[in-house]
């Protein structure tokens, strides 16, 4: 299972508390995290990624295992840390005043 | 009895005041959203107890809320509260938050290009929904006017949401961001003609559909804007601020644009100037008094780039004459060190009589006046700065 912090905001908007497992069939890249985060909870379409061209928002960055995965490839295989679930994908507003 | 509801949208979060008929004592609910820009409410004119809401952040986008229980509870409409999210085979049930302009070959345009503020040209990227214009008679229709520019609708209560394209198709190209983005703000539907569809843009200026959204025309003449474009009357890229309209008077249009208090007599084909003695012709809002269709209301500030009123007073001006001829109402306004501003959807007026009026400022304070703006109270004083503000009368 692979395991998913989101940021305050969002967890209200998704209607849970703590953090959130996922099932991802296939290789686990952030692509794949996320299609299978936005399935669970289609509330979360497009306050992530962006509707049309998928995206990342420029305010939502991606950390695992202290490493920023914001810029990588959407399609590179995260750590085997993050796929065993021994460390969780965290989603998180990036840091920009207001 | 009746009793009136205030829908208050904030830089973090939404409130909702609501008091009896006689306007005098206030209750205070919310934030609702907390943290999140919340835009614009607006309720159904034939369901008034539906709500519509948008709630938008830089960090996180574009989410609509609907509240079916005039608002004490709310929901995606994509996702109701209860059901399972997705279908049976995975699928999200709803997309109420996806705005996406149509390219389709049947209903659509292309997605070009449109001015930036350097003159350099820049693709169409969608950023919020600015305003939500419930329809007049259908519960579940409901427009959005987002940035960058262009006017989306929904028919089934906000759960999908499709463009009216053929807006973008009149000269988009030529169509540039004003100061706050290149947002579509105003939504004006006739009462008596339900395929005339009035919106305004910043900075593009006011544009007519008499056929339901399919096809659109600019209506810019008579606007000057000689300190903006490089032609004063083009016929595009005014920068429009907002526009108002009596609902017994569907061709009579106000409108305050950047510079100037215009108004129009036949349905926005022409305009002229009606700013007269206003201390300033610069402002964001204008309204109409629910029950005299010549009564207009603006709130002049200083200039472009001092967005507070002029001398640190704050004045509603008041025309009973439909423009030329203002007067100042400051009973009960703060008239000495007051450099606040008042935003275009953050006044509105109740349809009690005598007439209320309600606006908000970037200072947090919702003052109201319960007697068509003769005197004023502040209702709350210490919200977040006010983008919107609308008014439900419940009977």
């Amino acid at each position: 299972m692979i395991r998913v912090v989101l940021p305050a905001h969002l967890r209200t908007l998704a209607r849970v508390d703590g953090e959130v497992t996922l099932e991802v069939k296939g290789e686990v890249t952030q692509r794949s995290v996320l299609d299978a985060l936005e399935a669970r909870y289609p509330m979360l379409r497009g306050t992530i990624r962006d509707h049309g061209t998928l995206k990342r928002r420029p305010f939502v960055r991606f950390f695992a295992c202290e490493q920023d995965l914001s810029h990588e490839s959407p399609d590179a295989p995260l750590s085997d840390a993050v796929a065993m679930g021994t460390e969780p994908f965290l989603i998180v507003g990036a840091m920009a005043g207001g | 009895m009746s009793s009136i509801r205030l829908l208050v949208g904030t830089k973090k979060g939404a409130f909702i005041l609501t008091s009896d008929g006689t306007r005098k004592q206030w209750d205070v609910s919310g934030p609702h959203f907390a943290g999140w820009e919340m835009y614009h409410l607006k309720g159904s004119p034939v369901e008034p107890n539906r709500i519509y809401a948008s709630q938008t952040s830089s960090w996180f986008g574009q989410i609509i809320q609907r509240s079916d229980d005039g608002g004490k509870t709310w929901h995606q409409p994509g996702t109701p509260p209860g059901e399972p999210t997705t279908t049976p085979d995975g699928m999200p049930k709803g997309e109420s938050n996806k705005f996406v302009y149509d390219t389709s070959l049947e209903t659509g345009k292309p997605l070009t290009t449109h001015q930036h503020y350097d003159g350099t040209q820049r693709p169409w990227e969608f950023k919020r929904v600015w305003h939500l214009e419930p329809s007049l008679t259908d519960p579940n229709a409901v427009y959005a006017g987002i940035e960058d520019a262009a006017l989306f609708r929904s028919s089934d209560g906000g759960q999908t949401w499709q463009e009216l394209a053929g807006l973008r198709d009149v000269k988009g190209n030529l169509w540039q961001p004003g100061a706050g983005g290149m947002c579509l703000h105003t939504i004006v539907q006739d009462p008596t003609n339900p395929r005339r569809i009035y919106i305004a843009i910043s900075a593009a200026g006011t544009f007519r559909t008499d056929d339901g959204g399919v096809t659109w025309r600019a209506i810019n003449r008579g606007l000057k804007s000689q300190y903006e474009l490089p032609d004063p009357d083009a016929e595009v890229g005014h920068c429009v601020h907002r526009i108002a309209m009596h609902p017994t008077r569907p061709n009579v249009l106000f409108m305050q644009k950047h510079w100037d208090v215009m108004r129009s007599n036949d349905a926005g084909e022409s305009w002229h100037e009606i700013s007269g003695n206003l201390p300033t012709d610069f402002g964001f809002p204008i309204d109409v008094h629910a029950h005299e269709p010549e009564t207009v209301y603006v709130v002049p500030i200083k200039n472009d780039s001092e967005h507070f009123p002029p001398d640190g007073k704050l004045r509603v001006y008041r025309s009973r004459t439909g423009g030329n001829e203002w007067e100042a109402l400051t009973k009960g306004l703060p008239q000495h060190d007051c450099y606040v501003n008042v935003l275009r959807d953050a006044m509105a007026v109740d349809s009690l009589d005598p007439c209320g009026i309600y606006f908000g400022t970037s200072g947090g304070q919702v003052y109201g006046s319960a007697n068509a703006g003769d005197s004023w109270t502040a209702i709350v004083r210490d919200l977040p700065p006010v983008l919107s503000v609308e008014v439900q009368t419940l009977r």
